[in-house]
């Protein structure tokens, strides 16, 4: 018999006992749906923190004070033996691009008759590089306006919106805000930001009043030789801060790839470790589906023979209840997957993270309740398919 | 002239074996039965008259002795060489269970030519035509749960015929039905003999077994007599 006709055929079968075709296939839908759901979640919440992470720079190494990695206490905030001296040093390194010390604080920004609470940052002119900072309009400031302490401001996309209203990228340069009663230039505006950026020698003398550094952002020549590079700024600086004990440093060093890197592996590991509990679901869909399939077998034993009687051989009986549990599968499979591709895209709308559907998992869902379909629907296919016919005939 | 030989019983057996237990159900059947015949194998329940029509039908295969089909030697087939035998040679009808269930007239009778690659213009076509022999082509779309007695039967017999099979093999085919309607379908298979069909009826009813123009009867295990049989109302 050719494909189309016994496709044909494990339709009407199925459409005899619809209620028991929908439960049957319950566990297929739910199972893939989940799988789809987990992966597509767990994607885009890795996207998500990757994309945050990369933001700082993918490149670069940040020095910021406080204790090691190695559990918490020393915030950086009560260390401040972080000082520009220290940037200095690390500048003359070979492997190093471009260093720029790091200050900021929470303040708010205040404009015509509308304020913004947000994050200061003070740094130095290279920032713009070692971030790859993108421009909507104007640009940075120069080394010079971080020599004179410059009042000037580069303000991100949002907060220029927040302030003057939308639309306002465009005419803004040259107007200015205040922070804290201080008037300053606006110079730069960047796109995808929420911060206010200005040199780090006016943060540190009328914004912040202090002299030494929150962090140290490192743009490094080689990223192959990041580890390299990190080794060397531990000593030098462990040299500059006269420590003896190399697990006593007063500063901690982070590497924003290997960040990339770990939490991509713990989100992956988690991914696939949910993914595996759902796809535990599918196995027991399949028993279900196998368990249904031999209650048909029985059923239509005498049909079974009839069948027989009027020349069905085995490989007549065997793929048409075959192909009849993979079709069951099959629909439960396209079921699930757009149930699961519904939950993952509402559920990445409410927590605000991307929404990704990848074609793998698509594949993934149709091939695997495919082979579910098989698996299972081969058994009961094949003892319907050894029935001797005289004994399936006489079946009461 | 003598019609070509179909059916050829020589000292077929069949025994039984379930666990512990033999039960030789023939013990030695020997017949012959031409082109164009109508037989009927008669015998009371247990005599072998089952088992006889499962082997002449290719469901079963003897123990011992030689069963020709149409000149082949088809004693020792396997269960798919049977299959196509089945679908080829054979057109069953049975006592019970004829129709597949919830599905129409036309599907039924399309069945048998979907296991031998007919092709599917010519299914329709052939199966209207067998519609039209047993008079129901008005029926074609009907499921079958919505017939009649007969009317299944009838289906069954247009069934039987749609792969033009040397024989018909009915099973009983009156079993569960009025004398009226019983004789009616008795009259169609008549019918389809006298248009050349070889059909053997297995029954265990006189009246029916009348109808048939040559009488085997089984008991034991052996055949008990074969002789013509004294026609009724001059069919």
């Amino acid at each position: 018999m050719e494909f189309d006709e016994l496709f044909l055929l494990a339709i009407e079968a199925l459409k005899r006992n619809v209620g028991r075709t929908l439960l049957t296939m319950l566990g297929i839908i739910i199972g893939i749906a989940s799988v789809i759901a987990i992966m597509s979640l767990g994607k885009g919440s890795t996207q998500s923190i990757v994309d945050s992470i990369s933001a700082f720079g993918a490149n670069v190494l940040t020095v910021s004070p406080g204790k090691s990695k190695r559990g918490p206490g020393g915030s950086s905030s009560t260390v401040t033996t972080l000082v520009s001296g220290d940037a200095e040093e690390i500048k003359r390194l070979s492997n190093v691009r471009a260093v720029s010390r790091v200050v900021s604080k929470s303040k708010t920004i205040v404009a015509n008759s509308e304020s913004v609470n947000t994050q200061i940052k003070g740094v130095d002119a290279s920032y713009t590089e070692i971030q790859s900072l993108e421009f909507l309009s104007g640009g940075f400031f120069s080394d010079g306006d971080v020599l004179s302490a410059a009042k000037d401001v580069v303000l991100g996309d949002e907060i220029v919106e927040d302030l003057f209203g939308e639309g306002a990228v465009d005419f803004v340069i040259g107007e200015t805000v205040r922070i804290d009663s201080r008037v300053f230039q606006i110079v730069g505006v960047i796109r995808d930001s929420g911060e206010a950026i200005v040199p780090v020698t006016t943060a540190q003398t009328f914004l912040f009043g202090q002299d030494h550094l929150d962090s140290i952002s490192v743009d490094m020549v080689d990223t192959d030789l990041s580890s390299v590079l990190e080794v060397e700024i531990e000593s030098l600086l462990l040299d500059q801060h006269d420590i003896d004990d190399p697990e006593a440093t007063d500063f901690n060093i982070r590497n924003s790839q290997s960040m990339v890197d770990t939490i991509s592996s713990v989100t992956g590991t988690l991914t696939s470790l949910l993914s595996g509990i759902a796809a535990i679901s599918l196995i027991v869909g399949g028993i279900g589906i196998m368990n249904i399939m031999l209650v048909t077998v029985t059923e239509r034993t005498k049909e079974i023979g009839l069948l027989k009687a009027l020349g069905a051989k085995h490989k007549d009986i065997l793929s048409q209840f075959l192909i009849e549990s993979v079709v069951l599968t099959i629909t439960g499979g396209m079921i699930g997957m757009m149930l699961g591709i519904g939950i993952s895209f509402m559920a990445a709308r409410s927590m605000n993270i991307p929404f990704v559907v990848t074609l793998a998992s698509i594949m993934l869902s149709v091939g695997v309740s495919a082979g579910v379909g098989v698996l299972f629907g081969w058994y009961p296919a094949q003892k319907a398919a050894k029935l001797h016919p005289i004994d399936a005939l006489r079946y009461e | 002239m003598k019609k070509s030989l179909l059916i050829y019983f020589k000292n077929i057996t069949k025994t039984y074996i379930t666990g512990p237990v033999k039960y030789q159900a023939l013990k030695g059947i020997d017949f012959k039965i031409r082109q164009g015949e109508f037989v009927s194998i008669m015998g009371p329940s247990g005599s072998g008259k089952s088992t006889i029509m499962n082997i002449i039908g290719a469901l079963d295969t003897p123990t011992t002795g030689l069963y020709k089909l149409k000149g082949k030697d088809i004693s020792h087939y396997m269960q798919d060489e049977l299959a196509e035998i089945r679908n080829k040679e054979i057109g069953f009808v049975f006592q019970s269970f004829n129709l597949l269930p919830r599905t129409t007239v036309m599907k039924n009778v399309i069945r048998p030519m979907m296991y031998s690659g007919v092709k599917k213009k010519e299914r329709y076509k052939r199966a209207m035509d067998k519609l039209g022999l047993v008079g129901l082509t008005d029926k074609a779309n009907n499921l079958s749960n919505h017939l009649s007695g007969g009317q299944i039967q009838r289906v069954a017999i247009a069934r039987a015929l749609v792969m033009n099979p040397s024989i018909v093999l009915a099973d009983e085919p009156t079993g569960n039905l009025d004398t009226k309607t019983a004789e009616e379908i008795m009259e169609t298979l008549a019918k389809l003999n006298k248009q050349g069909t070889t059909v053997i009826v297995i029954t265990h009813e006189e009246n029916i077994a009348e109808f048939a123009k040559r009488t085997i009867r089984v008991k034991d295990g052996l055949v008990e007599v074969d002789r013509k049989t004294r026609r009724k109302n001059g069919i």
